[in-house]
C-alpha cells in the first residue's frame, strides 16, 4: 500500500481548502457533536441542520483541528450529506464505517460517496481509521440530537 | 571507557533486521518502547521451559528455584539502580509505581499504618507540587490523590527553551509542601532537569519526593539512592526489559512506614478474618501473583545494559541525539521542542512541521521505513503549553546507528514538499 494511494491529491486538496468549515448558528433543528481522537488530539465539532420535519438534512458545517485525514473525510463529508433524507444519512454512514473497519477488503462506491470514496485507502492503515470516522461519528451523533 | 560496538549490538536485537514499507527499519521509538536483545527472551523462554513454578510458597524443588530467580532478578536490578535490600518493589510498570506510592500515601491520610504512616498523612491545604512537563502517568495519581485528600496541586512551569523554571519552583516550593514529583528526564524535551536543585528545595521545605525515572535508567548511569530521591520509578519495557514490569525504588525505611495500596495474598504475615498484619517491603507492596518471568527477563536486561557500560550507552546516544537536533535544525519549517544547549540531554528529539499534522508526518516516515512516535507523548500540558497538540518524537536506543538518524533526516527533509506546505 504505498503512500501516495493513502494521501490522494483530492485528499490533501480537502484537507487544505476544507468545504463547510465555520460552525453555522445553533437552532432548534440544528445537532451537535464534538468529538476528539485521544491518540492524537485531532478534534472535530460538527452541526447538522435538519429540515422543519427532521427527515432530510439541510446543511453540515464542522470547525476542527488534527492531521490531513480527519480535515479532509469532514470536508468530504458536508459535500456528501447536504440536502440527503435523514434514513439514507444512516446508511452512508454505515456503509462507510464497515468499508474503513474492513483492512482493505470494502471499496467505497464512487457513485455513491463522490470524493469520500478516496478515503477507502485508510482502511489499509489501522492508525488511521479513527481519524478518518471522526466526522462520520460527530454527524451521527449530531443527527441523534434532532428530530 | 569502551564506545559501543555497534555491529554486535545489533546482531543481539533480531527484530531490528527487518524491512518496513520495502526499507530497511529504522526504529526511532524507543523513548515509547524499546526492543528486547535475544539475551532477554531467551532469559524467559529458559525460565518459562524449565524453572517455573510458584514463587515464596511451595516446598518443592521447582519452587525454590523459581523464588531464587525471582529473588536474584531483584537483586540484580536492585544492584543496576543501586537500590538496597528491601528498597526494590516489583510493579506492574512506572505508572502502578506512581499510583501506589500516590494511594498508599492517600492511605496514611485516612490514618492507615498507624503512627509510623502518620509523616504522609495529607491535611486539606497541603500542597503537591509537579512539573508542566509531566508524563500523564507522574500527574494525573497526584490530581486524584489532591481531590480526595483536599491538598492543592501546584506546578513548577516550563521555561520557552523547555527547561524547568527553577526560580518558580524556589517560590512555589515551601512550607505547604509536602510531596514534590518531577522526571528527571521529560519523556517530550529529553532535558535531564536539575535534580539536585530540585531535591535542595524539596528538603528544606521536608516534602516527600517521588521522580519520574523512566527515561533515565535505561540512558544514564544512576544510582537512585545518590539522588537522596524518597521513592523513583522506571519500566521495564523502556530499558530493553519485558512489559507488565517495572520498578519502584524507596528509601527503606520509608516503604516500611508506609501503608500498603494493593493487599491480598503474599503480603502478610497473621490474617484472622478482623484484620491483618502486614510484611516489610518489598513483599508489602506485591500483593498477588507476580510477573516472575518478566523479572527474571528484566535482569537481563540489566546486566546486558550493564555490560555495555552505562556511560557508553549515554555517550552514544547522546551523539546521536546531537545528529539529530543538529540536522533537524537545518531543514526549514521544523521547530524543536526544548531546543537549548544549556540543559543536559539523553538520545530524543520532539519537533513539529510547520503546515503538516504531526500524524501525517509520522506516516510519511513509516512509508520510509523510519518508526517515530506522534501525538501528545501523554503530556498533553506540555503540548499546549508550546501551543501544539501533537508533536513528532525520534528517539534513541544502545543500538541505534547514526545511518538510521541520517534516513530519518533525510525522509524528514521530504515531508513538506509531499503534503505541500508552504
Amino acid at each position: 500500500m504505498s503512500l501516495e494511494s493513502l494521501y490522494q491529491e483530492l485528499i490533501l486538496d480537502h484537507s487544505k481548502r476544507p468545504h463547510g468549515f465555520g460552525l453555522a448558528e445553533a437552532d432548534d433543528h440544528t445537532g451537535t457533536s464534538y468529538q476528539r481522537n485521544p491518540i492524537c488530539g485531532d478534534e472535530v465539532t460538527l452541526r447538522v441542520r435538519v429540515s422543519e420535519d427532521g427527515q432530510t438534512i439541510r446543511d453540515v458545517t464542522w470547525e476542527g483541528q488534527g492531521c490531513s485525514i480527519s480535515q479532509a473525510s469532514a470536508s468530504m463529508l458536508v459535500d456528501l450529506i447536504d440536502g440527503v433524507p435523514r434514513e439514507k444519512a444512516a446508511e452512508l454512514i454505515d456503509g462507510f464505517r464497515e468499508a474503513l473497519r474492513s483492512r482493505g477488503t470494502i471499496e467505497l462506491d464512487e457513485d455513491v460517496y463522490e470524493d469520500a470514496a478516496a478515503l477507502s485507502g485508510v482502511s489499509k492503515f489501522s492508525a488511521r481509521v479513527k481519524c478518518a470516522m471522526l466526522a462520520w461519528v460527530a454527524l451521527e451523533e449530531g443527527l441523534a440530537q434532532t428530530s | 571507557m569502551t564506545p559501543l560496538d555497534l555491529a554486535a549490538i545489533r546482531a543481539d536485537f533480531p527484530l531490528l533486521a527487518q524491512e518496513v514499507n520495502g526499507h530497511p527499519l529504522a526504529y526511532l521509538d524507543s523513548a515509547a518502547t524499546s526492543q528486547k536483545p535475544q539475551q532477554v527472551i531467551d532469559a524467559e523462554v529458559e525460565f518459562l521451559t524449565h524453572t517455573n513454578a510458584a514463587v515464596h510458597r511451595g516446598a518443592h524443588t521447582l519452587a525454590a528455584e523459581s523464588t531464587d530467580a525471582f529473588e536474584d532478578a531483584r537483586e540484580a536490578v536492585a544492584a543496576f539502580v543501586g537500590a538496597g535490600e528491601g528498597e526494590l518493589v516489583w510493579t506492574s510498570g512506572a505508572t502502578a509505581g506512581i499510583n501506589l506510592v500516590a494511594y498508599a500515601i492517600g492511605n496514611a491520610t485516612l490514618g492507615r499504618g498507624g503512627e509510623a504512616a502518620r509523616r504522609f498523612a495529607l491535611r486539606p491545604d497541603d500542597e503537591i507540587v509537579v512539573t508542566e512537563s509531566e508524563h500523564h502517568a507522574n500527574l494525573i495519581p497526584w490530581q486524584e490523590l489532591a481531590a480526595r485528600t483536599g491538598a492543592r496541586l501546584r506546578h513548577i512551569p516550563v521555561l520557552d527553551d523547555g527547561r524547568l523554571d527553577m526560580d518558580a519552583a524556589a517560590e512555589l516550593i515551601g512550607d505547604r509542601t509536602r510531596i514534590v514529583a518531577f522526571p528527571h528526564v521529560s519523556n517530550v524535551l529529553g532535558i535531564i532537569n536539575p535534580i539536585d536543585d530540585l531535591m535542595a528545595l524539596a528538603r528544606s521545605a521536608d516534602a516527600i519526593t517521588v521522580m519520574d525515572a523512566c527515561q533515565s535508567v535505561p540512558h544514564l548511569s544512576i544510582g537512585l539512592p545518590a539522588t537522596g530521591v524518597d521513592f523513583a520509578v522506571f519500566s521495564g519495557h523502556k530499558m530493553l526489559g519485558p512489559y507488565g514490569i517495572g520498578g519502584l525504588y524507596g528509601k527503606r525505611e520509608l516503604l516500611n512506614a508506609l501503608p500498603p495500596f494493593l493487599t491480598g495474598g503474599s503480603m502478610i504475615t497473621t490474617v484472622t478474618l478482623d484484620e491483618a498484619q502486614y510484611l516489610p517491603s518489598p513483599q508489602r507492596f506485591e500483593a498477588g501473583t507476580q510477573p516472575v518471568s518478566q523479572a527474571v527477563g528484566l535482569a537481563a536486561a540489566a546486566r546486558y545494559l550493564q555490560e555495555l557500560g552505562m556511560d557508553a550507552v549515554h555517550a552514544h546516544e547522546v551523539e546521536l541525539e546531537r545528529r539529530m537536533r543538529d540536522g533537524l535544525r537545518e531543514i526549514p519549517g521544523i521547530r524543536l521542542l526544548g531546543d537549548t544547549d544549556a540543559a543536559p540531554r539523553v538520545g530524543l528529539a520532539a519537533f513539529a512541521v510547520d503546515g503538516v499534522h504531526a500524524h501525517d508526518v509520522g506516516q510519511f516516515l513509516d512509508s520510509r521505513g523510519v518508526a517515530v512516535r506522534v501525538g501528545h507523548h501523554c503530556a498533553q500540558p506540555l503540548h499546549r503549553r508550546f501551543g501544539l497538540t501533537a508533536s513528532v518524537r525520534a528517539s534513541a536506543s544502545v543500538y541505534t546507528t547514526p545511518d538510521e538518524v541520517d534516513r530519518f533526516l533525510d525522509a524528514t527533509g521530504g515531508v513538506r514538499a509531499f503534503f505541500g506546505a508552504s
